[in-house]
């Protein structure tokens, strides 16, 4: 190796070093913008293969990502849930900021997943048929809480995890909470707050909570008083014996309308 | 002013000569890619349909680009040697580091058609795809209120183009660029194109561990000797390729900061400056 080619690879490594600062830096500016957090551990090693895992390292997550997605839609196709979970699992890995993938995800198991296993006609014992539909719902909420914990920077994933936890698990406690959080966002839709207000009602003794969250809603302007709103309010001051000069019907800005 | 010109001259040899290889019939691959992949997916939902869409194309667009960079780069220097329109380069009174200069600018300038090229049909594929969208969701919502519309609206356009799209495909250009550097680096002390291409593809690999290398070996944590000398020549000889890969993160929605952004690209910059001297340094005392 001739002099030059020497001091051209000792230079080199001394530039590497000068460096080295400025590519921690960048590394944690990346990582707190959440960019680059996927972990490509020996778990995904094993379930993408070493070709796949090659090409995950070298900066081709997401075409290796959409290529395994169109596989699960493939597998939806021939209704293999398991084999579906199993995709939704690596791409989800893959791309961990990706919304729709967790919303999918999500949506596949608890929906159509459950639904399938409840009407499994090649499972006799009806127990195990519930059984398996509420593993399929449980295996849907967990991919919205992974996804939330992946994306704690937007709402989206909580309203669908709201939605589940209301229309699936029938848990409106948590469905209210969810909802909330949703509604916490300044670019979340104004319907996320609403619906706290609804599920927060049918919560076991958080009526009274309810009803002032959901007149605070009322008090906000036309925006909020939707017809639901109101006859749940209605409603509410009925139940919880809101004296009547308290009531929506009496305020003045009521009256106006 | 004049090794301006010297290098302007070069540069845009290069490139004519880069075109006349018909170079470019890799866009109709592309083009096939976007394309066909737009008309396989239609049966998805219209999230997953643009998800796939950005996916492909700027996975696509990340390929050909970085192939593109190490092919033309590895081979123009072998070529010119048997060609000898290197000596009659040389000859004149051009000084090496222009000659090489050039030739760099004129494969910058290759790449940067070629993404320029592959961006606008890729835009084009959202923006149709966008606008069948929209119109679906209007028709749809025909009877909704103006918010629930918005809403829907809103949702669409959300999962199409994003402004975050554009500073990720000029980072595919910087990671281009940089290996179109390396791979002239490489180049001025291969002994032939197959050496630097097989060279440019393993440092391509190993530069994408070297921010795992990096954090091992700078964690210090208590391991055999060897294997730390093995990440410190790592994280000092190899590039931080895995730094330039923002696009896997943009396409799902994660916004890029300027700061964030000027950053890649200084190191970028640096990287492409740092090669360059040494190619510089390198090929000035090679006999030819």
């Amino acid at each position: 190796m001739k002099w030059r080619q020497v001091a051209a690879v000792l230079l080199l490594a001394l530039c590497g070093a000068a460096m080295l600062p400025l590519q921690g830096r960048l590394a944690s500016a990346a990582q707190a913008a959440h960019f680059r957090k996927t972990s490509l551990d020996i778990g995904l090693r094993e379930r993408i293969g070493q070709a796949g895992f090659l090409a995950a390292l070298s900066g081709f997550r997401s075409p290796l990502a959409a290529i395994l997605w169109i596989e699960a839609h493939s597998a939806w196709e021939n209704t293999e849930w398991g084999r579906m979970a199993g995709l939704f699992d690596t791409v989800t890995t893959l791309q961990p900021r990706s919304l729709t993938y967790w919303d999918m995800a999500s949506w596949h198991m608890a929906w159509n997943a459950s639904i399938a296993a409840l009407q499994n006609e090649k499972q006799p014992s009806e127990a195990l048929r519930i059984k398996a539909q509420r593993e399929y719902i449980h295996l849907g909420r967990d991919f919205l809480e992974r996804g939330i914990k992946n994306n704690p920077d937007r709402y989206q994933l909580y309203l669908q995890l709201a939605v589940l936890l209301r229309d699936k698990l029938e848990d409106h406690c948590a469905a209210s909470e969810s909802f909330a959080k949703a509604a916490s966002f300044p670019d979340a839709p104004s319907y996320a707050a609403r619906f706290a207000g609804y599920e927060l009602a049918k919560c076991p003794g958080r009526e009274r909570d309810a009803y002032e969250k959901l007149r605070a809603l009322w008090v906000q302007g036309e925006k909020q008083r939707l017809p639901s709103l109101i006859n749940l309010l209605r409603d509410m001051e009925i139940r919880l014996d809101i004296p009547a000069d308290e009531r929506i019907d009496s305020t003045p800005a009521f009256r106006q309308n | 002013m004049r090794l301006a010109v010297v290098v302007w001259a070069i540069g845009r040899n290069t490139l004519t000569d880069l075109v006349r290889q018909k170079v470019f019939y890799f866009l109709l691959i592309f083009a096939l890619l976007v394309i066909g992949n737009s008309a396989f997916i239609a049966k998805l939902s219209f999230q997953e349909q643009f998800q796939m869409l950005k996916d492909i194309s700027l996975g696509a667009m990340s390929v050909f680009s970085s192939l593109l960079a190490i092919l033309a780069t590895a081979n123009f220097l072998p070529k010119d040697m048997e060609d000898r329109t290197i000596y009659t380069i040389l000859a004149k009174p051009v000084p090496r580091h222009c000659y090489l200069l050039g030739k760099l600018c004129g494969i910058l300038a290759l790449l940067a058609i070629a993404i320029l090229l592959m961006s606008g049909l890729f835009l084009g594929v959202l923006w149709l795809g966008e606008s069948t969208a929209l119109a679906e969701t209007r028709a749809q919502f025909a009877s909704a209120s103006p918010e629930d519309l918005a809403l829907a609206i809103k949702e669409v356009t959300a999962s199409t183009f994003n402004a975050n799209l554009l500073p990720g495909i000029l980072i595919i250009f910087i990671k281009a660029a940089l290996l179109a550097s390396l791979t002239l680096f490489i180049s001025t002390f291969a002994t032939s194109s197959i050496f630097t291409i097989l060279m440019a593809v393993a440092l391509y690999f190993i530069g994408h561990l070297q921010a795992t290398a990096r954090e091992y070996w700078l964690s210090g944590v208590d391991v055999d000797w060897w294997s730390r000398l093995l990440t410190a020549i790592v994280a000092l000889l190899f590039p931080d390729l895995q730094a330039f890969n923002l696009t896997d993160d943009i396409i799902a929605g994660t916004a890029i900061s300027l700061k964030l952004f000027l950053g890649t690209a200084a190191l970028g910059g640096i990287y492409i400056a740092v090669y360059f001297a040494l190619s510089a340094f390198v090929f000035s005392g090679r006999e030819l």
